[in-house]
């Protein structure tokens, strides 16, 4: 709700709504001028005549004449809402239906307001309005009417405003939450989409509704651009991994002439012995390079699935730690293993993980300073293992944290060291391949050389990885299943 | 010694042959995978060299021709691919090792020569001898001159496995393979550095090293003698 709150949509919807309930209120305020304002001008009015009435009659027929007429207007039978009162001098009452002067001051108008008794009892107290005239000899004539069935009718006439208002706010409200949340659907549509795209998904497109909206004209063009995109991350791929493999006949012919050549020297002594075995190498650092890319493209399309099987982490990663301790030791670096006792399996691929985490052990091998620590530790939390190696290294800046996952990606700070910037991207490819993430932090609150923590976090083996869940891979997948089923 | 190299690609052939001659081995060469199963299936060869991907019948089909007909000759597969399956599948159909091209002569020297020794050293032994030292498989003790060698659980599997291979090369990546089970390069020299650790144990004291290092290959456990 509160998210409905802060979309666009809804604010939208929400101004518009404001123009519209002003200019409602701008109507309802002309209604209300246009009756309750003319129906004063019509009791002034009224009172006006029945004043010039009476004038003529005390003309015509003087002061008797008068009371007869206010007499007769003034009979209750009538049922008029005229009030009347003529009194002497001394404001003794002669005629009218009002028994005794109203006690309240005049305005400057030469108005008089002022309450009646109530004539039932229950009844409210009606309000009046009078005018009043000195006749020759003291008398005194007032004209009034009274109220009650104008201010009732200012009333009705403010209750109906005033629901018709109320309606029409409520009607915005509604219509603006309904109208930006059926936007709003539709936009999230999109929007999980292309969350799903930029999550790896890249074959997932936006659902077209087919009624030729704005909404559908808008997925359609996303839907090409992802195409596009798919086409050209394919090429790319492609192209790189084409390279990869159709260099690595010619280079590995080059090997062999190079090491034939080196053979023919007699005893290692020949003159051009050293140049033969430097040439060797950069060969081999090249196979080795064509080999990594391969491999991450192997592991990043999710072809290597059938052989995946259970795989305890405990035992994998202690053999790890085991296998670079001395390596470690050399550069006195303590390299430790935290690891829980007890098996803690997954389903995977043993060499390819082995080969993840080898490359962040000896990336946390190579950036520990000397007398530094490095940890490889797992934890298990519920469905999930988490993989951390942890170093006391000068770490990775954050910004730059997505970007070295990245093929060739290699930060400033370790262009002199040896490596070729494609270790994290297999790391990476791997935990995808095996259902999971990986991920950088930093590993101590020490803002200059703040260490690195690579987390890794594996589904364990009760949740098999999305990997084995695709189809056409059946026999694997029972033969799998059937292992599982033995273990128990 | 005699070979059968089994690999359609002209060049790559020649190199080989021409290497494993100069090493000392008899090379019969099939150029096809129909020549390759008519001469695998039809000769004697101490160990065949063989090619996965072949025109006309394919590498892991005439291994698992010759395992089918009982022929134990140890096979050495070659391969172009590099995906960890193709290993474990090269592996399933009968061969007895598996290489990815391209491979340094050296290493594939190295795995041959292991690879015809196999057959001759009986696995199903006890103790190990190799000149001073004794390796007694059993109590995982490990004696020179009768003087008790401390080693570590991860030591003792290396030195078994140089011990195995007495007298012959074992590359670094045999090593890796056999000690660790490992299928992966180190970015590290992590190898040597266990290596020099097993050496400072074994050889510290005695006048003579029995561990050696040879030069752009890997590493030889030698007598002494």
């Amino acid at each position: 709700m509160i998210e409905l709150l802060k979309t666009s949509t809804f604010r939208l919807a929400l101004a518009y709504f404001g123009l519209f309930a002003a200019s409602v209120v701008a109507g309802l305020a002309l209604i209300y001028w246009q009756t309750v304002v003319y129906a004063d001008q019509q009791t002034d009015e009224t009172i006006d005549a029945e004043i010039t009435g009476l004038a003529e009659q005390y003309r015509q027929r003087g002061l008797t004449g008068l009371i007869e007429v206010i007499a007769d207007r003034s009979d209750p039978e009538r049922g008029s809402v005229m009030l009347y009162l003529l009194t002497d001098a001394q404001q003794r009452p002669l005629a009218g239906n009002l028994t005794k002067w109203p006690d309240v001051t005049v305005d400057p108008d030469g108005w008089m307001r002022f309450r009646l008794d109530a004539s039932r009892p229950g009844e409210p107290r009606h309000v009046a309005q009078a005018t009043s005239f000195l006749l020759a000899g003291g008398y005194q004539l007032l004209v009034g009417r009274d109220l009650s069935e104008r201010s009732q009718f200012t009333h009705r006439i403010v209750m109906a405003l005033g629901w018709s208002g109320a309606l029409t706010v409520l009607l915005g409200l509604v219509s603006g939450l309904v109208l930006s949340r059926r936007v709003l659907a539709r936009i999230e549509t999109i929007n999980r989409a292309s969350d799903k795209v930029m999550a790896g998904e890249f074959g997932r497109r936006i659902p077209v509704r087919g009624t030729g909206d704005e909404f559908d004209r808008l997925a359609t063009n996303l839907n090409a651009m992802l195409d596009r995109i798919e086409r050209l991350m394919e090429g790319i791929r492609q192209v790189s991994d084409n390279i990869a493999h159709d260099l690595r006949t010619p280079l590995g012919r080059l090997r062999s002439r190079l090491e034939m050549a080196l053979r023919e020297q007699p005893d290692q002594q020949g003159p051009h012995h050293g140049a033969l075995v430097a040439a060797i190498d950069d060969a081999d650092q090249l196979l080795q390079t064509f080999a990594a890319l391969l491999q991450i493209a192997e592991a990043e399309a999710g072809t290597i699935r059938t052989d995946m099987s259970l795989v305890d982490l405990p035992s994998l990663l202690g053999g790890l730690v085991d296998f670079y301790e001395p390596v470690a030791e050399e550069k006195s670096i303590t390299l430790s293993a935290d690891l829980p006792r007890g098996p803690a399996e997954i389903r995977g691929n043993r060499h390819l993980l082995s080969r993840a985490f080898s490359n962040l052990i000896e990336n946390a091998l190579k950036y520990t300073p000397e007398g530094g620590h490095a940890t490889v530790s797992l934890e298990i939390n519920g469905a999930r293992a988490k993989v951390i190696v942890a170093d006391d290294g000068p770490g990775v800046p954050e910004e730059a944290r997505d970007r070295v996952f990245d093929r060739f990606v290699r930060l400033e700070a370790s262009r002199t060291s040896e490596g070729k910037g494609l270790g994290l991207s297999l790391v990476r490819a791997v935990a995808r391949l095996h259902g999971g993430t990986v991920q950088l932090t930093d590993n101590l609150e020490r803002p200059e050389t703040p260490g690195l923590k690579a987390i890794i976090e594996l589904p364990l083996a009760s949740a098999a990885p999305p990997a084995l869940r695709k189809s056409g891979m059946a026999p694997a997948n029972t033969a799998v299943l059937d292992t599982v089923a033995a273990a128990k | 010694m005699k070979l059968l190299v089994v690999e359609d690609d002209r060049e790559a052939a020649a190199f080989l042959i021409k290497g494993l001659r100069e090493s000392g081995f008899t090379v019969d060469h099939a150029a096809d995978g129909t020549q390759g199963l008519v001469m695998a299936t039809g000769g004697t060869y101490d160990a065949m060299v063989v090619d996965r991907m072949l025109p006309g019948v394919d590498g892991l089909a005439i291994v698992a021709a010759l395992r089918a007909g009982e022929d134990q000759t140890p096979v050495l597969i070659l391969s172009a691919l590099d995906a960890v399956d193709d290993r474990v599948r090269g592996l399933k159909a009968g061969g007895d090792d598996y290489l990815t091209k391209p491979y340094a002569f050296s290493e594939l020297l190295a795995r041959l020569e292991a690879l015809t020794r196999r057959r001759s050293a009986p696995q199903a032994t006890t103790r190990l001898r190799v000149g001073e030292l004794e390796i007694d498989l059993l109590a995982r003790s490990v004696t020179r001159r009768g003087r008790e060698i401390d080693l570590l659980p991860r030591e003792f599997r290396l030195l078994e496995v140089l011990a195995r291979h007495a007298g012959h090369v074992v590359t670094r990546t045999m090593l890796l393979e056999q000690v660790w089970d490992y299928h992966f390069d180190p970015q590290t020299n992590v190898i040597d550095v266990h290596v020099s650790r097993l050496r400072q144990k074994i050889d510290k004291g005695f006048p003579k090293p029995m561990l050696h290092t040879v030069r752009g290959a890997g590493y030889c456990l030698k007598s002494g003698d």
